[in-house]
């Protein structure tokens, strides 16, 4: 952390930084977040901070202040100069249901520590090119690490996944089974069946490989034939 | 003779390949994902088109557990971040809580602390290097540097009571001092240690599959690195000599003399260097740390409001007693504010953000996990190479599922 670098904020921005801090060393300065990406890109470009290294993005909670009319969360951006060897901590103040602008177009690698934010607080990020939930499920109901979220809330059971561009996303589907243990031998032994999976082979035209319920229906016809053959014999 | 304009429209036509990029899912039960991430490739052919990472597979709500216990009940979890080097961890909390607090632990503790973490980093690019080394289907190395991990562990069971996931760090020092044979047990393996790493080299350097597999693959240049966030051996393979340890020294760090090993390239072959020549760096460190370690004086702080009382003293005083009461059922009450504290992990910047309210528990744990942005870097390490090539790329990085997810 370097003092140098909340001085060149100071002089840079004077009347766009809110407050500042250096509790144990750690020099933080808190900006509205309307700012938030005029500072930070400031801070990548600028020669005398050249914060070209990102090290991460978090949030944290705080629902009482929401209560006292303040605002809810707390942004957190940490970043370094590789060359300079300074850090800084970055804070804005953000409101439930808010969003906040990406950092992506400055350093690549907010990416995922945006839609880490993301998937643990709700906070969205204009701008963001592929803001999904990266640590929990799609299906995933509430905001784990929001306070209000209770650590023992159970989460619905989830059905399986209609995709339309591909079949092969998981949960896979039910009629998805185990493709290579349904081969179809006699097919194979006769020369006619050279599929590896049934669907291939559906597609090729070949007779679809008889599940177990089926073969068992098959075998039991067999009998009854058999019964029959022998009986219409004793007859005969 | 009108012809030929004609076939040349029909051969560029038939020359027009279909190819939609086949999607292909990789992991997460995949044995070269760890069994934690899942890939998504589109591929062309067999190079790898686009692929997107997914991880999220070993999420345990390690930062929310972390909210309802005490300061010195997050521990444990700590250790399950990165099972590979717990110890680096457990010291790197520690650190951060200490920060929050201002103390300063005494130098026997710092230097105990050193020589274990320095142990576990020795583990984990071992254990790294030789599983990379598996999955490509070199067995005899791997089982080569694990025989190491094993005599290692040997030391820190004696030292700490469990093999893997120790819990030794306190707030305000270690657990217990170093045992009687601590110098010495560790003095005995350092030679042992430094042959295991020449052995592994003449295994793999010039074996001519491994390195075809490895040089060149998986490259990733110097500024994208750095703006994704990248740290630790991944970082430094790409030609940054960036290093806790070195630009931010904490604990003694400052007093040794190492070196901080750079690649040039960023690729696989720059990332299993760079690990090796670390392993010989911690060497150094270590030998440095037993000569300077003072062989006597406490491993933690005589503070009764931060350390707990002795458990004689528990037993028959009972200002022991009260004060091993409010230790253990109100917890260690750190000063109100939010800082973040940071340490060279295994795998890089191991950082920890944490705000206090004042009570006795943690308001918010943020980790800083360096495999997270690491992570999120292969894939521009893989678009561009073959799909056989995600193995030993993936491999390389050392991703390890419980610090990534947490």
């Amino acid at each position: 952390m370097s003092k140098k670098v909340v001085k060149r904020l100071e002089k840079e921005f004077k009347d766009k930084i809110v407050s500042k801090s250096d509790f144990r060393g750690d020099e933080e300065v808190t900006v509205a977040a309307k700012d938030w990406v005029t500072i930070a890109t400031f801070l990548r470009d600028d020669e005398k901070t050249q914060m070209n290294h990102f090290t991460d993005i978090t949030a944290v909670d705080y629902p009482e202040r929401e209560v006292e009319g303040g605002k809810r969360f707390d942004v957190l951006l940490l970043c370094r100069s590789m060359e300079l060897g300074h850090r800084i901590r970055l804070r804005t103040e953000l409101g439930d249901g808010e969003s906040l602008a990406s950092l992506t177009s400055v350093w690549a690698g907010a990416n995922w520590g945006e839609r880490e934010v993301y998937d643990m607080f709700g906070i969205t990020f204009d701008g963001h090119k592929d803001l999904r939930r990266i640590l929990m499920y799609d299906e995933f109901e509430g905001w784990p690490l929001r306070k209000d979220y209770p650590i023992d809330r159970a989460q619905p059971l989830v059905e399986y996944r209609d995709v339309d561009d591909t079949l092969k996303l998981p949960p896979f589907g039910i009629e998805e089974g185990q493709p290579f243990g349904r081969i179809d031998w006699e097919e194979r032994l006769a020369g006619r069946d050279e599929q590896v999976s049934p669907s291939i082979g559906l597609q090729l035209g070949q007779r679809r490989a008889l599940s177990d319920s089926e073969i068992a229906e098959e075998q039991a016809a067999e009998i009854g034939e058999g019964k029959t053959d022998s009986a219409e014999g004793a007859e005969s | 003779m009108e012809a030929p304009d004609e076939i040349f429209e029909d051969e560029d036509e038939a020359l027009e390949i279909p190819a939609d990029p086949m999607r292909l899912n990789m992991g997460p039960s995949h044995p070269a994902m760890h069994g934690t991430i899942r890939m998504v490739l589109d591929l062309d052919g067999e190079t790898v088109m686009n692929v997107d990472v997914q991880p999220g597979y070993l999420h345990r709500g390690f930062e929310k557990s972390c909210e309802r216990g005490t300061w010195a009940q997050v521990f444990p979890y700590a250790d399950r971040l990165n099972y590979v080097s717990p110890m680096l961890n457990n010291v790197g909390f520690a650190l951060a809580v200490e920060k929050l607090l201002d103390i300063d632990v005494p130098e026997r503790a710092q230097y105990y602390r050193v020589i274990l973490g320095e142990l576990a980093r020795i583990c984990d690019h071992f254990t790294c290097n030789g599983a990379s080394a598996m999955e490509l289907g070199a067995f005899t190395p791997f089982l080569w540097l694990l025989k190491v991990r094993d005599w290692i562990w040997d030391i820190l069971e004696r030292e700490t009571g469990a093999r893997m996931t120790h819990s030794f760090g306190r707030i305000g020092g270690m657990a217990a001092p170093p045992t009687d044979g601590f110098a010495d047990d560790v003095r005995a393996i350092i030679p042992e240690v430094q042959k295991v790493v020449e052995e592994a080299e003449g295994l793999l350097k010039k074996n001519r599959i491994f390195y075809d597999r490895m040089e060149g693959i998986g490259i990733l240049p110097k500024e994208r690195a750095l703006a994704l966030g990248v740290t630790g051996p991944v970082l430094r393979s790409t030609g940054v000599p960036y290093d806790v340890r070195k630009d931010h020294p904490y604990m003694v760090y400052d007093r040794f003399d190492f070196e901080v090993p750079v690649g040039e390239d960023g690729d696989n072959w720059d990332r299993f260097s760079v690990r090796m020549e670390e392993i010989r760096q911690s060497i150094r460190i270590i030998e440095q740390a037993l000569e300077q370690m003072p062989t006597d004086g406490p491993v933690s702080v005589q503070d009764p409001r931060i350390m707990l009382p002795e458990k004689r003293e528990v037993y028959t005083t009972i200002e022991a007693t009260i004060a091993h009461f409010k230790l253990v059922m109100e917890g260690l009450k750190c000063p109100k504010g939010a800082v973040y504290s940071f340490t060279e992990g295994g795998n890089g910047e191991l950082g920890f953000y944490l705000v206090s309210d004042g009570s006795g528990t943690p308001y918010r744990v943020r980790v800083r996990p360096p495999c997270w942005y690491n992570l999120q870097a292969v894939r521009e390490m893989l678009i561009g190479d073959m799909i056989a090539d995600i193995i030993p790329t993936f491999g390389s990085i050392n991703m390890i599922g419980g610090e990534c997810d947490r």
